[in-house]
């Protein structure tokens, strides 16, 4: 594997996160429980669409001048190198508070790392998306204690959550030769290095929380790599893909 | 059991040296979130620097049926304006 190919991956890696998450939280558009989460969901999730078009932006750049769009609507499932964690089902609304607390700590500690980048471009989009996702932390981290530290029900449903979820929190830190690559070039760091802080910072709110993390260390692995994605990844691009699939090249 | 969260009112500061102005209310479980949702509610657009919340049954109100003896006292009191006297442009706003 050339550098450009696995720099490549990389952003793939990075953009595709963004964007499946993205599109996940924005299915709640107009159907949160109260007003308040509503705006703050469409906020989070219009934050992360916006860092799609950053990282696929570069990733189309280096691949034959392709835009962010191309690679957005015009790959198939197989092509798509995001965490299974992003691709799952919202659930109800405490499972997705989960998921996105479980997301947003791996992302703000990945692209603090990534503000140290070799490369001037991935720091400047990891130094503007890092104070976003700042916020994300800081918001899906109260309302998991909230719920998980709140009525008997809440409580019952964040546990339910996080016992669904944890399997897909491993393959956040999973590393390949694309992640060595990265190393070598300064780029990016390796994926397994993040878990101690992960945990130390997860492990504190859980408790806060009154969650109990499973104790199994089973991971669900196939999305970064993009060998086997789950089959909910293909229902999601088939609603977010179609209106540039049934009517190629429409614009606004 | 109550399941409403109380109203708060927000207040934003648009920019340094300028006052909280009330931009308007919503609903949140404590002060903490209040603060959460007004930047997401009412800063989206870059409107502020600075947040305040209160909890609106912490707002004492004048009453609307006192308005006479309340203000309209002072509507023929023109000699307490303060147009009388030229502002240097420097001192900005007053």
């Amino acid at each position: 594997m050339t550098r450009d190919e696995a720099f490549h991956q990389f952003l793939l890696r990075m953009g595709d996160n963004t964007l499946i998450l993205g599109h996940r939280v924005s299915e709640w558009c107009g159907l949160a429980p109260v007003l308040e989460e509503d705006i703050a969901l469409a906020n989070t999730a219009l934050d992360l669409i916006g860092q799609t078009q950053m990282w696929l932006g570069l990733a189309g750049e280096i691949d034959g001048g392709k835009s962010a769009d191309d690679l957005a609507f015009l790959r198939d499932a197989w092509d798509f190198r995001n965490v299974l964690l992003v691709e799952v089902p919202n659930g109800d609304f405490g499972r997705t508070l989960m998921r996105q607390f479980l997301f947003d700590a791996w992302h703000s500690i990945m692209l603090g790392r990534l503000i140290k980048s070799s490369d001037n471009r991935v720091a400047a989009i990891a130094a503007k998306a890092s104070k976003e996702v700042a916020y994300h932390l800081e918001r899906s981290g109260d309302t998991v204690v909230g719920l998980g530290d709140g009525t008997e029900e809440s409580h019952a449903r964040m546990q339910e959550a996080l016992d669904y979820l944890w399997p897909y929190v491993g393959e956040m830190f999973a590393s390949d030769d694309v992640d060595a690559e990265m190393v070598k070039a300064g780029i990016a760091p390796n994926p397994a290095d993040l878990r101690a802080e992960y945990d130390a910072l997860v492990g504190r709110v859980l408790t806060e929380a009154t969650l109990t993390i499973p104790e199994s260390r089973f991971a669900h692995k196939g999305g970064r790599d993009g060998r086997m994605h789950t089959e909910h990844l293909g229902h999601l691009l088939t609603q977010m893909q179609w209106l540039q699939r049934a009517y190629p090249g429409a614009t606004w | 059991m109550k399941n409403e969260w109380p109203l708060w009112e927000i207040f934003i500061r648009g920019q340094h040296g300028m006052s909280h102005r009330h931009v308007g209310s919503l609903h949140a479980p404590d002060a903490e979130m209040a603060i959460k949702n007004a930047r997401d509610v009412y800063t989206r657009r870059n409107e502020g620097v600075s947040i305040w919340v209160v909890e609106a049954n912490n707002i004492a109100a004048s009453s609307p049926s006192d308005k006479g003896p309340m203000y309209e006292p002072s509507e023929s009191k023109v000699y307490r304006h303060p147009t009388f006297f030229d502002i240097p442009d420097e001192v900005g706003a007053m």
